[in-house]
């Protein structure tokens, strides 16, 4: 009986707070680019996120620019300023694991906003704190609360930059289930409930090295 | 003591078992069923755990609704006909989110629970806080961006400020609700107990003031000489009392007119009303760059209608599994209004659980995020 109580305790608590899941209020076309040193390590990651038109009106609101309805880069330096700051908070939305192991980005460089045809598109590059040589490299790129939907272009989602040869690319997309179901199983019961929603939406990237 | 565990043992199942239905509903009109954390670690690596069944659908429909927003807008620049189309989609896109932010339907939905509150008054909180949520969201976008021509970066932070007030809010809320029925509950275990010196005291005092008044002399006086589930017990006897006396606990629509009946409702409005929806606030946004902020405006309030709908009909399912229990327990002897009771305090920790988990960022699904 009491072992009754309290599984239908867990059960409801676990809806309930399953039930606070978030759905997406913006959404972003990702490109991203791998850096590789000379020597063949990844030194960090370069992005290009463009924003839905939505959420680019939204943030544009207030700016000043020269020509009504275009903004040039150097009016969205303080906007482009924010993002990157505010983006350290979500760890960029971006977690990289070599050979399994979590590696660390220090903060963004080379930031800028393009405004093109209604849409925003945030450039930064995100270098690694520490380069690394692994045989494998995966890269995630989302939203663990899944306010924004991460999806990769496209057309050339991924570029390996300066990767030595035989190095071999795979991109999961979110409606791959492939790369889903496997990551809940290793991490969901880890992070508590919820804690990992995103996880189902994340576009993940993996770099086979010889 | 056996007679006494037992029916709190029952109260407690059926607490949880009432809040698993209220949680599957809310579950439903999201995707949380793509995540089960507990059977994760189990289950085979072959389920697909999202974009599938009901839940992917309505998620993809909520999302295609929702993108279809901002090219209507701006179809509605030169072709009238399109805000139509605007208003619409708008009104789909409110069923789809349901409650949206500020868990609007657990809290309505468990607050009703607690309160033994009726479906008609659950529709009509339902409406009233759906309507608040898009009164501020206008209100927000109208003031800080039209007004003040605020940057983004301010008016998410007054969204972020808003936000933690309304976690707080609901909080507080919940903390009142099982300050109140804890008591009630206390009472009504002490009722169960061969003590009747304690059955003398009105139970329902806190939220019944128009009940107590008008058949206290006839009713409670008569019921409390024994106990609770007495009352219910009565019913099948042929009361001489008016029709909704001798077997009902919870209030009639009339009586939640009354005095107090919407002064009660208007905390759980304010509660849930508080917090407008990201997404309004988005849209209101894009339409008013588009020198359109009236579409905007009358697509937020189309939007508040759908989700005032969704929210309603998960306040009724709530307070229809309710009285599916109150009526499986009437007939028991001695368990029955405990059993009501523990179930209203269940619904009222939950409210407060709702509260202190968004407030400390444990439930971080909604969180504004502003960049």
């Amino acid at each position: 009986m009491r072992a009754l109580l309290g599984l239908l305790l867990a059960a409801t608590f676990t809806l309930v707070a399953g039930a606070a899941s978030a759905h997406p209020h913006v959404w972003i076309t990702a490109t991203s680019e791998l850096l590789y040193a000379e020597d063949g390590s990844i030194t960090g990651v370069r992005h290009a996120w463009t924003f839905d038109d939505m959420f680019s009106a939204y943030a544009v609101q207030g700016l000043e620019s020269k020509k009504k309805g275009a903004y040039t880069r150097e009016e969205l330096v303080p906007l482009a300023q924010t993002n990157v700051e505010s983006l350290k908070e979500y760890a960029y939305f971006t977690f990289a694991k070599a050979d399994g192991k979590k590696e660390r980005f220090t903060e963004p460089v080379d930031y800028f906003l393009d405004y093109k045809d209604t849409v925003l598109t945030l450039h930064f590059t995100l270098p690694l704190k520490n380069p690394v040589k692994p045989k494998q490299l995966v890269l995630e790129v989302f939203d663990r609360s899944f306010f924004i939907d991460f999806q990769m272009a496209k057309d050339n989602p991924v570029k390996l930059v300066g990767a030595p040869s035989g190095c071999q690319m795979k991109l999961d997309r979110p409606s791959d289930g492939t790369a889903t179901a496997q990551k809940l199983n290793e991490q969901t019961f880890m992070d508590g409930p919820n804690a990992n929603f995103g996880m189902m939406f994340a576009n993940k990237i993996t770099v086979d090295c010889p | 003591m056996k007679l006494h565990l037992s029916p709190l043992a029952r109260g407690l199942l059926a607490c949880a078992a009432v809040l698993l239905v209220v949680g599957v509903a809310d579950a439903a009109l999201h995707h949380v069923f793509a995540q089960n954390p507990f059977g994760a670690s189990k289950q085979a690596p072959a389920a697909e755990p999202e974009a599938s069944g009901l839940i992917g659908w309505l998620l993809a429909k909520q999302s295609e609704f929702y993108r279809q927003m901002s090219s209507t807008i701006r179809a509605a620049k030169s072709d009238g006909s399109a805000v139509w189309t605007l208003l619409f989609i708008s009104f789909a896109y409110g069923i789809f989110h349901a409650a949206g932010p500020g868990h609007g339907k657990a809290v309505i939905a468990s607050y009703l629970v607690a309160n033994r509150e009726t479906a008609r008054r659950g529709i009509a909180l339902s409406f009233a806080s759906a309507l608040m949520q898009s009164l501020v969201a206008i209100l927000i976008v109208g003031i800080s961006a039209w007004i003040l021509n605020a940057t983004a970066k301010t008016m998410c932070r007054a969204e972020g400020a808003i936000e933690i007030a309304s976690y707080a809010l609901i909080a507080l809320f919940g903390l009142r609700l099982v300050w109140v029925k804890g008591r009630t509950f206390i009472r009504a275990l002490q009722a169960t107990q061969p003590v009747p010196a304690v059955a003398g005291v009105p139970h329902e005092h806190h939220h019944h003031d128009a009940h107590d008044h008008h058949d206290h002399d006839h009713h409670h006086h008569d019921h409390h000489g024994h106990d609770h589930a007495h009352a219910d017990h009565h019913h099948g006897h042929g009361h001489v009392h008016d029709a909704h006396c001798g077997h009902s606990h919870g209030p009639t629509p009339s009586e939640l007119a009354g005095p107090g009946g919407w002064k009660r409702g208007f905390a759980a409005i304010l509660t849930v009303g508080i917090r407008p929806c990201s997404g309004a606030i988005l849209v209101l946004v894009f339409a008013l760059a588009q020198g359109l902020f009236w579409a905007g405006i009358a697509a937020t309030f189309l939007m508040g209608l759908g989700t005032a709908i969704t929210v309603a009909a998960i306040a009724v399912i709530a307070v229809s599994a309710k009285d599916i229990a109150g009526r499986l327990s009437a007939g028991r002897d001695g368990g029955g209004a405990l059993f009501m009771r523990g179930i209203e305090l269940g619904a009222a920790a939950l409210v407060l659980l709702f509260g202190a988990g968004l407030l400390l960022g444990y439930i971080a699904a909604e969180r504004t995020t502003c960049f």
